[in-house]
């Protein structure tokens, strides 16, 4: 029976509530949290690197096609998307702010936002595949596409006949676009929880690592549309 | 976040955290819809083969200013720093040396192509 009187020799400190055996203070846990999801990062830049590397050798070999499919694709629906992408950036870093100084209406409001504008995004991208789904563009051999989209180009390609390789630039694109949307409903994911928490009330200015860490890995997957917009949208 | 009547405090509770202020994020945001709008009126000239180049190098710009205040790496430690350029290096290494490679290539495969048409799907 040692255990009551160890227990009444260590000074009695409130242990903090999200404090987990294993780490000395909730300082040692941010510092963990950060370096591990860093670390994630890295590897998912590394992850999206050879989706990169697939749409550098397609173009590079077939730029002509390259410039010819990139009329598919509507900039302006692009850029909504990239100006909807910054201000979600914007509220999560704002949502980190307001944790770490323990304003706590503030975050709901800014993880809500952040939230919201995630799902317009993926509306945006849900009428633009179900648009070009619908007309027949699809990728690899499925990519027939139809009369009414065709005349949608520019007066001078609809002249030309459709390339026969226009499924491979669809594929790069579904490719990259789409694991970059698994990535914003997985984002929307983690809002979905930081939010319930958040109206818990587990945040504040002790303890902000679930905030800052999801806020990290949305400017990363914002980074990645950053680069997105202008190779698929702008340049052809 | 400590102020100067706080106890001091060693290795105890969150170390003391930048916290970024408001107008240096409102100014992060304006910057990057700023080189959006630069972006999108870029790729309406003609350039030819420079306008791929300005679309990168706008790209870049803007994922650095993301990087170092959005994610506040301005503000952190060298570790972060070093994964986030690291990665993105070997990445950029990667791609530009396979597609190097493959326009290496491509001359050959063409002309055997040429001679053989491979199998019509």
């Amino acid at each position: 029976m040692t255990a009551p009187a160890l227990d009444r020799a260590v000074p009695a400190a409130p242990r903090p509530r999200f404090l987990a055996g294993h780490f000395e203070d909730l300082g040692a846990q941010t510092e963990t949290a950060q370096l591990g999801i860093w670390l994630f990062l890295g590897s998912e830049i590394l992850f999206f690197g050879g989706l990169f590397t697939a749409y550098g050798v397609y173009r590079a070999n077939h730029l002509e096609l390259f410039r010819y499919a990139h009329h598919f694709l509507d900039w302006r629906l692009g850029a909504l998307n990239t100006v909807v992408l910054i201000g979600s950036s914007l509220s999560a870093a704002w949502s980190v702010r307001c944790a770490q100084l323990g304003q706590r209406r503030g975050l709901r409001a800014t993880l809500l936002v952040t939230l919201l504008l995630a799902a317009a995004f993926m509306a945006v991208k849900y009428l633009e595949y179900s648009h070009k789904l619908h007309h027949g563009v699809g990728w690899g051999a499925s990519c027939h596409p139809d009369a009414e989209i065709l005349g949608e180009l520019p007066a001078a390609l609809r002249a030309v006949p459709v390339p026969a390789r226009l499924g491979t630039f669809f594929a790069v694109y579904y490719l990259m676009t789409g694991l970059h949307g698994i990535h914003v409903l997985a984002g929307m994911g983690l809002y979905l929880w930081l939010l319930a928490r958040a109206r818990r009330g587990d945040f504040g200015p002790e303890y902000w690592a679930p905030v800052d860490t999801v806020a990290l890995y949305w400017h990363l997957v914002d980074m990645i549309w950053i680069f997105l917009f202008p190779l698929f949208y702008l340049i052809g | 976040m400590t102020t100067p009547s706080d106890p001091p405090t060693a290795r105890s509770g969150p170390r003391a955290e930048h916290v970024v202020p408001a107008r240096t994020l409102l100014a992060t945001a304006a910057a990057l819809l700023a080189l959006t709008a630069l972006t999108v009126a870029a790729s309406r000239l003609d350039l030819g083969a420079v306008n791929a180049v300005v679309a990168l190098a706008i790209a870049c710009a803007k994922a650095s200013i993301v990087a170092l205040f959005f994610m506040h790496l301005l503000y952190e430690r060298r570790f972060p720093r070093v994964i986030l350029v690291a990665s993105a290096l070997f990445a950029a290494l990667f791609v530009a040396f396979v597609v190097f490679d493959t326009t290496q290539y491509q001359p050959d495969l063409r002309a055997r192509e040429a001679q053989a048409p491979p199998p019509a799907r």
